[in-house]
């Protein structure tokens, strides 16, 4: 449910106006191109169920008058009354049948598009960079699969249609009312401003009610969803009762809006139905009178009216306001449809991870890795290294050592090209990495990341993640080197049990050993290992340890550890300190020198 | 579809507004009434007021006839509003005392009921389903009387005029009925399967973006857009079968209405011949055919609307009806409070499932004193967190007991324990707000001194003061924009400032270098001498110089002692040692 959240928390911020709209409709329309014939077939039977209802309407007249015509004999009668309900029959089945097709057309059509539109965002999204999604919340990027891609789906779905059949109706029923009798047509046409300005005013009220609504539910739904995350830590601090003093204020704000926003919403059906009303009996009234006139009084002058007029009349006037209403609706729909698709749109237009060099997919890459005077800083005002240079040949291994903020993941961010960098240079195998195709950069480069995250699927497929050629019996080898297999063969289903939300069910250690076992499957000649081993008690560090030493073989590894007694066996070690390297040597090297290394080995010093 | 609406369970909550929850459904039926009654002067101002054979009674009787129908309107309109007022305030103040009471029920489940609930499910509960009920009530409200009572209106008001007539009622609303309830049956269950396909969906895309670094490192963008691919497509064909379902309702819906209406006027039509009816009945019988197969329809909507509701209802209830299994309802001592902190286990046995055959704790005795540093280590999963987890009574044990000063934890009021007890778990959470208010977590009444001192005793001191707003600095929900060692420091200080008997480090230093925790551990001498320190830790050196030190093996204490001791006694304590010292010795 989180999307439900960022749903609420965005309507905090950002109101639903689309902002270029001609160009959010362009856009769209794009993605309807391939349906436009089944749209023109669908606009084609709109048309026809809105005409076969309106006429469908209209053929009661000559019915009712037929009825009541005193110059008529009774079998003459029967005979009319049977043709006429013949014709409205057959207009009648026309009039089904092309709403039938008109809908199924319309639900494949608006799920095909959504089908459509999710895809290539889904698609576009894969080539964003890591950078896109440090800067926007998960939740975020969310509500505009969810929300935003659905309120298209429903305008593509029913208001599209709506707004057709709503102006047909609209117009053909203006002209049948002008047609039967202009005088009581001017009565409704007076009437509808009335209804209009009513309507308007509630729903404007409404609208800035039901936002209040938003923000307070917002806020409920946010601390909600905070202190129920943090619960433990409630219960620990004994912060119940504080914490429920602070849900009910917020509780009872939500309320006293919601309350208001609600009423003011929901008086608008009953004041609509009553002026609906009001309408129907002035109608009915003066029709009756100018009826009775033209009947048995000495004939209405200029706009006479039969019973059979007049019925169909009454029923017109009451169709009349509703389309009125709905229109303004949708008009509100397409509105906060055309801004979902803005949103929906914006993500298509960020900027993809740039891969514009030479593209180059150099075979067997040996590992041999330079970073060369590298400056970088995720923002332009705070850099977080400057001038930092590391070689390392085919098989060594280095490992980076300093605080936390020190810099150290970034520069394995840099050598992936998570991030590009601002200045310097990164070579493999004497190729800048800027020429390499991203694809192949990576494939050469395993990782074990600092956050352990895992999918949904078995565990076999988890590890299987990195190399999905890869045998059972490899998957199991790869298991037994990150000393992961001990606790896969022990749970209900070993290889196969199912992960759940991000391996809920396994502890970070665990998790930790999976995310090796992974890497240990992959092939590529270049390691990074990310704290791997944090949160693995020190006893089977030890036990991975020969299997990680098997890892590293011929491998050039990049190694960033907070205990220093993994890295030790390092063939070089870099100490960095605030963006740059202090020092760098082999363990022995270091200590001897007795600088930053030597004091933090010894605990001497601290590392912040 | 299962679960019922469990009314016990909410009637708590319907009680106070019950009022509302008449007058609403009441008032609405004025607005039935209104409909009823309307078509039907409307007839007689047709027959009567025009004449259809011989001259009617004119004007007079036709403004007469409108006056009527005005005045009905206004009593439609007043009820109405009134209606919707009631309704409204019923199902609004009825769900948010009920999302105060599941929010307070939540808050008072051990740590036991939060695990058998995951925290997205309670969120969820709170939120959505909450809405779900909210809405489903107001809508009941409005349409209980509405919808029904047009119905039996209109085939009253339809017999009334003409009750031959009105047996073609008898022949369409069964049909009709078994049609509705038929899609309706079909169309459900692939809603359920659409339903399952769009989490599906969406918890795939979840997933994709928080692993957006493990895809890219390993270059599986491809495979990660068929996965989507096929999840959208499944997506679309369920969403299409159950829609088109849901289309052909309304084709069928009006089909039945113009069967109907034709078979009406041509009955109708010749009993007007026969002169045995008017026409303006005809026009009114007409018009209630069509409100009352609307009435239909509308029913069977309230129907699908209820049970998705229900669902949701049901969600609740199993929160509400949740036993909270750990309660200080018996405890004998209530008012007594923590006054030195000596915490001892008694042959503790533990297990968080009763079903489970094994154990996690197993014989567990041991006595921390006041004033003692006593450092726990062991392997992943032996039971450390669980062992401290018993002393503040977040679980309860199984077999044996724990004692604080000598008194059985059970016996204290759960706040006088807990407000004893420093405990900094090891998954620790940081609050949006400043990082003051954060720390005011531990004592609300703290002057910013002490809240500077207990952050400088954690080590936090020196980092918060480097921020540009210093202790006003705001922190994201979660505190994500401190690093991890950071955010632990600060959980410490948290803790440190609720200057506890106990305190409780689960691993709280791992992120921090060995030098800071250090000098944390060097604080708790002189900031917290008297207070019993209870240390989890990973590395040897966290705990090297602690008085006590116990090792746990499987839930079984294997050795205990001081350092000395342990390294000539406990083979497992060696191990641990020699896994993380003995490179440095070879060096030194």
């Amino acid at each position: 449910m989180p999307p439900q959240m960022g749903r609420n928390r965005r309507s905090m911020k950002e109101k639903q106006k689309p902002k270029n709209t001609k160009q959010t409709i362009k856009r769209l329309l794009s993605y309807l191109k391939e349906e436009r014939y089944k749209i023109a077939s669908a606009i084609f039977c709109v048309l026809l169920s809105s005409a076969a209802t309106l006429s469908g309407s209209y053929l009661l007249r000559p019915i009712i008058n037929g009825l009541t015509d005193t110059s008529k004999t009774a079998q003459e009668k029967i005979t009319g009354l049977l043709m006429g309900l013949l014709l409205m029959a057959a207009v009648y089945f026309i009039g089904v049948i092309a709403t039938y097709f008109q809908a199924r057309v319309m639900i494949g059509v608006s799920q095909r598009t959504l089908n459509k539109i999710r895809e290539s965002l889904f698609k576009k999204l894969q080539t964003l960079p890591v950078r896109y999604f440090d800067q926007n919340p998960t939740g975020d990027i969310m509500s505009r699969f969810t929300n935003d891609v659905d309120i298209i789906g429903e305008m593509l779905n029913s208001t599209l249609v709506q707004i057709f059949s709503g102006t047909i109706t609209l117009l053909g029923t203006l002209g049948l009312m002008l047609y039967t009798n202009w005088v009581l047509a001017l009565v409704t046409i007076i009437f509808s401003p009335v209804v209009a300005l009513i309507g308007g005013t509630i729903a404007s009220k409404s609208r800035k009610y039901f936002l209040s609504q938003q923000v307070a539910l917002g806020k409920v739904n946010g601390f909600i969803e905070e202190t129920v995350t943090g619960q433990k830590v409630v219960k620990v601090f004994n912060h119940e009762n504080k914490i429920i003093e602070e849900f009910s204020d917020l509780n009872g704000e939500l309320r006293n809006v919601q309350i208001k926003a609600q009423f003011i919403g929901g008086i608008m059906g009953p004041c609509m139905n009553a002026l609906s009303q009001v309408n129907y009996t002035l109608t009915a009234t003066v029709g009756s009178v100018i009826t009775f006139v033209s009947r048995w009084g000495r004939g209405f002058p200029f706009a006479a009216l039969d019973i059979g007029g007049m019925t169909v009349f009454v029923n017109f006037s009451r169709q009349f306001s509703r389309p009125i209403n709905e229109l303004a609706q949708q008009i509100t729909n397409i509105m906060s449809a055309l801004a979902g698709a803005e949103r929906v749109f914006s993500v298509m237009d960020e900027e993809p991870e740039k891969d514009e060099g030479k593209k180059l997919s150099p075979e067997n890459i040996r590992g041999d890795v330079v970073v060369e005077n590298v400056t970088f800083g995720y923002n332009p005002d705070k850099t977080i290294l400057k001038g930092v240079s590391i070689y390392a040949h085919p098989g060594q291994k280095i490992a980076l050592v300093g605080s936390t903020g020190a810099g150290k993941t970034t520069i394995t961010n840099l050598i992936t090209r998570f991030y590009n960098i601002d200045k310097g240079k990164i070579t493999i195998d004497g190729i800048d990495i800027k020429d390499i195709s991203l694809e192949c950069l990576r494939e050469n480069i395993a990782m074990v990341l600092q956050d352990t995250h895992l999918f949904t699927g078995t565990i076999m497929d988890n590890i299987r993640y990195g190399r999905p050629d890869a045998t059972d019996a490899e998957v199991r080898q790869a298991a037994m080197t990150s000393c992961a297999h001990m606790f896969i063969k022990n749970m209900p289903d070993g290889y196969d049990t199912m992960l759940k939300g991000d391996g809920a069910n396994l502890s970070q250690g665990q998790r930790q050993l999976l995310n090796i076992a992974r890497a240990a499957l992959s092939k590529a000649p270049i390691l990074v290992l990310d704290e791997a081993t944090s949160s693995v008690d020190t006893r089977t560090e030890r036990q991975i340890n020969e299997g990680m030493d098997a890892l590293m073989e011929n491998r050039t590894t990049f190694v960033i550890a907070h205990r220093l007694s993994t890295i030790r066996n390092a063939d070089a070690i870099m100490v960095l300190e605030n963006g740059e390297i202090i020092e760098r040597g082999s363990h022995d090297e270091l200590l001897a020198q007795k600088g930053r290394y030597y004091e933090l080995y010894t605990g001497l010093k601290e590392l912040d | 579809m299962k679960g019922s609406l469990n009314l016990k369970h909410y009637w708590k909550y319907i009680k106070p507004y019950m009022p509302f929850f008449i007058l609403g459904p009441l008032l609405m039926l004025t607005e039935v009434a209104g409909e009823i009654v309307l078509p039907r002067i409307m007839a007689t101002m047709i027959d009567s007021g025009i004449g259809d054979a011989s001259a009617g009674l004119g004007t007079g009787y036709i403004l007469s006839r409108a006056a009527m129908m005005i005045g009905f309107i206004a009593v439609m309109i007043t009820g109405g509003i009134g209606g919707h007022y009631f309704s409204t305030r019923a199902s609004v103040c009825f769900s948010a005392d009920l999302r105060q009471g599941v929010f307070e029920k939540v808050q008072k489940f051990s740590f036991k009921n939060i695990d058998g609930f995951s925290t997205g499910s309670l969120v969820t509960r709170l939120t959505n389903d909450i809405t779900q009920v909210q809405n489903m009530t107001r809508m009941l409200l409005i349409m209980a009387m509405r919808s029904p009572g047009m119905l039996i209106g209109g085939i009253i008001m339809a017999c009334s005029i003409n009750s031959r007539l009105a047996l073609v009622l008898v022949v369409v609303i069964p049909v009709l009925a078994v049609v509705i309830a038929a899609l309706l049956k079909t169309a459900f269950p692939r809603f359920g399967i659409m339903q399952k396909k769009l989490d599906n969906l969406n918890s795939g895309m979840q997933e994709n973006i928080t692993n957006v670094r493990v895809i890219k490192s390993f270059v599986r963008q491809k495979f990660e857009i068929e996965k989507f691919s096929d999840a959208n497509n499944d997506l679309m064909s369920s969403t299409l079968s159950a829609m088109k379902i849901v289309v052909t309702t309304m084709p069928v819906m009006m089909l039945a209405m113009n069967v109907t209406t034709l078979v009406v006027v041509w009955l109708g039509g010749k009993f007007v011949v026969g002169g045995s009816m008017g026409v303006g009945e005809l026009t009114a019988f007409t018009t209630y055919i069509t409100q009352i197969l609307m009435s239909l329809m509308m029913v069977s909507m309230l129907f699908l609307q209820l049970s998705r509701a229900l669902a949701s209802s049901a969600r609740i209830t199993e929160v509400l009806k949740t036993e909270v299994d750990l309660t200080d309802d018996n405890a004998s001592q209530k008012d007594r409070t923590v006054k030195e902190g000596r915490v001892e286990f008694k042959n503790v046995y533990f297990k968080y499932y009763e079903k489970r055959q094994e154990n996690v704790l197993e014989n567990i005795s041991f006595t921390a004193e006041p004033g003692e540093i006593v450092g726990i280590i062991g392997t992943t999963g032996s039971g450390k967190s669980s062992l401290v987890q018993l002393i503040p009574r977040l679980y309860d044990v199984t077999q044996g007991e724990v004692t604080v000063d000598g008194v059985n934890v059970k016996e204290y009021s759960l706040k006088n324990l807990r407000d004893g007890v420093g405990m900094v778990l090891q998954k620790n959470v940081l609050f949006s707000g400043t990082i003051e208010d954060n720390l005011r977590w531990g004592d609300e009444n703290a002057s910013m001194d002490e809240i500077r001192s207990a952050a400088d005793a954690a080590q936090a001191d020196g980092f918060v003061t480097s921020f540009t707003d210093g202790y006003n600095m705001e922190l994201g929900q979660g505190g994500v924009n401190v690093s991890g060692g950071q955010k632990q420091r600060l959980c410490i200080a948290r803790a440190l400032l609720k200057k506890p008997k106990i305190l409780i480090l689960d691993d709280s230093t791992s992120a921090v270098d060995t030098a800071t925790e250090a000098k944390i551990r060097q604080s708790f001498t002189t900031s917290l001498k008297n207070s019993t320190k209870i240390i989890i830790a990973q590395r040897i050196t966290s705990v090297i110089d602690a008085d006590k030190i116990v090792v746990l093996e499987d839930g079984k204490i294997a050795g205990i002692g001081s350092h000395e001791d342990l390294m000539k006694l406990c083979d497992e304590y060696r191990d641990i040692y020699y896994s993380q010292m003995d490179k440095e010795k070879e060096v030194s």
